[in-house]
């Protein structure tokens, strides 16, 4: 059986993803695939996610991958990333898209014309090295409390359910960049990009036993 | 608080990293791999690699320079030089890049930086820009790794690539490339004010003041060196305390 598989419905890059998990857990069987099948089968799922909302949310349905990444979110340790957090909520202001609407809330656009406390532009996307402040959940475990993480996105969720929170970031304003629920875990930044930090959370995961 | 990003630029060519003078004179600095792994260590925030290889019988070997760089350090990476078209962007994605850059290419075929992003999102779309200064306050672009001019107004021509869809703009001054005088900042401050998406500033870097002007005086969003880390003057974890002593926000 595989250990952990990453959902590939054909948007960009998860070979970062695959490799940064084959450096936390080098004797796990890591599949990144396509196949429903493979999906349901697999003891943990990673759902990443790079692009446009909209294109991912049609990639997925092509692939007929969506009932699969549903049963997973709802039955065995599942790692969102990036757009892959996005698309578990109910609406996305990118394209003005229905989500899978696994968790209550939406996800909104940064605004244009943020500035700094020095009144310097804050340009979007938001990309670069942010801090992350987390509560307490077991892939926190051993991560330093506003531990810098990778982040690229434009957007940005805003659940409905505050006790989903897991982690904000602050830019401009503050922002949820992590949710977690019972078996679901997931999160705005890269932690595959993340150095450190990143693959500890990742180690975390691979770990986890909801 | 969003950090400034520092990130190293290794200039490839036929497998090893090299470092020239205003394009020329190319002077060896070492292996890739290592030299990542090495800036990975010290703390660079990003990697850019600029596959510099004239002929293309030697492209394949920046593929696999970046397989082996990204199965080894997990900070994001940017791979650059000949890329003409989407598959081309393709390739290096696959091959481990995080983000791929495109100069001469997004000049000769817009339509290219809008197509890719559209494929990939703009999120691993980068324009690099180099722009050389024509009259005061106005730059134009070149391309062919400055040989050729374009009649392009930068400051126009990088709006209209983040228009099409450009995820950041990599912006070489070639006034001061290799010139160890520091960033233009004019330029810079120029590009950052009239865009949305973040700039990073390149050419010119002798010494860690002038990564700061970059950052504060010129309002990069991220600053891009070379040689100062190559030979040894500065290490990035160096680079980054100086900047915290100055008040910007860095990850240490």
């Amino acid at each position: 059986m595989v250990d952990v598989a990453v959902v590939d419905y054909g948007m960009g890059n998860l070979r970062s993803v695959e490799q940064a998990l084959r450096k936390v857990a080098p004797a796990a069987e890591i599949v990144v695939s396509d196949d429903a099948v493979t999906i349901s089968e697999a003891r943990r799922v990673v759902f990443p996610g790079q692009g446009a909302m909209p294109d991912c949310m049609r990639e997925l349905d092509t692939r007929g991958l969506r009932d699969a990444v549903l049963l997973a979110a709802r039955s065995k340790p599942f790692l969102g990333i990036c757009i892959g957090l996005q698309m578990l909520f109910e609406h996305s202001a990118e394209g003005g898209v229905a989500g899978l609407g696994i968790l209550p809330g939406k996800v909104a656009r940064f605004a244009g014309n943020m500035r700094d406390a020095q009144g310097n532009k804050l340009k979007v996307p938001h990309m670069g090295w942010n801090q992350v402040h987390h509560g307490q959940h077991p892939l926190w475990d051993g991560i330093e409390q506003d531990a810098r993480f990778y982040f690229v996105h434009s957007y940005y969720v805003q659940p409905q359910d505050a006790s989903l929170v897991q982690a904000t970031s602050q830019y401009s304003q503050s922002f949820v960049c992590a949710v977690a629920k019972h078996n679901l875990f997931a999160v705005q930044f890269h932690p595959e990009k993340s150095s450190t930090a990143g693959l500890k959370l990742l180690q975390n995961f691979v770990q986890w036993n909801p | 608080m969003l950090a400034k990003r520092i990130i190293p630029c290794l200039d490839v060519t036929a497998g090893r990293v090299v470092k020239g003078v205003s394009f020329v004179e190319l002077r060896d600095a070492g292996d890739p791999v290592e030299i990542a792994r090495r800036y990975d260590e010290q703390g660079a925030d990003e990697l850019t690699f600029l596959d510099i290889t004239a002929s293309s019988d030697d492209r394949g070997i920046i593929f696999r320079i970046i397989e082996q760089v990204a199965s080894q350090v997990f900070i994001p990476l940017t791979v650059g030089g000949g890329v003409r078209e989407v598959g081309d962007v393709r390739n290096l994605l696959n091959a481990g890049a995080d983000k791929v850059s495109i100069n001469t290419s997004a000049v000769l075929n817009p339509q290219l930086v809008a197509d890719a992003a559209g494929r990939y999102g703009s999120q691993c779309i980068v324009v690099a820009i180099d722009a050389k200064q024509v009259t005061p306050g106005h730059w134009e672009v070149f391309t062919h790794g400055g040989r050729n001019a374009t009649g392009l107004d930068a400051v126009a021509w990088a709006k209209k690539m983040q228009d099409l869809g450009a995820g950041e703009i990599l912006l070489t001054s070639m006034d001061r490339d290799g010139q160890k005088t520091g960033f233009d900042l004019p330029l810079t401050r120029t590009i950052t004010d009239a865009l949305e998406i973040p700039v990073i500033a390149s050419g010119g870097v002798g010494n860690l003041q002038h990564l700061v002007d970059g950052v504060k005086k010129g309002g990069a969003d991220a600053v891009l060196a070379a040689s100062i880390f190559h030979f040894g003057e500065y290490t990035v974890q160096q680079a980054k305390q100086f900047m915290a002593s100055q008040g910007i926000e860095v990850r240490l």
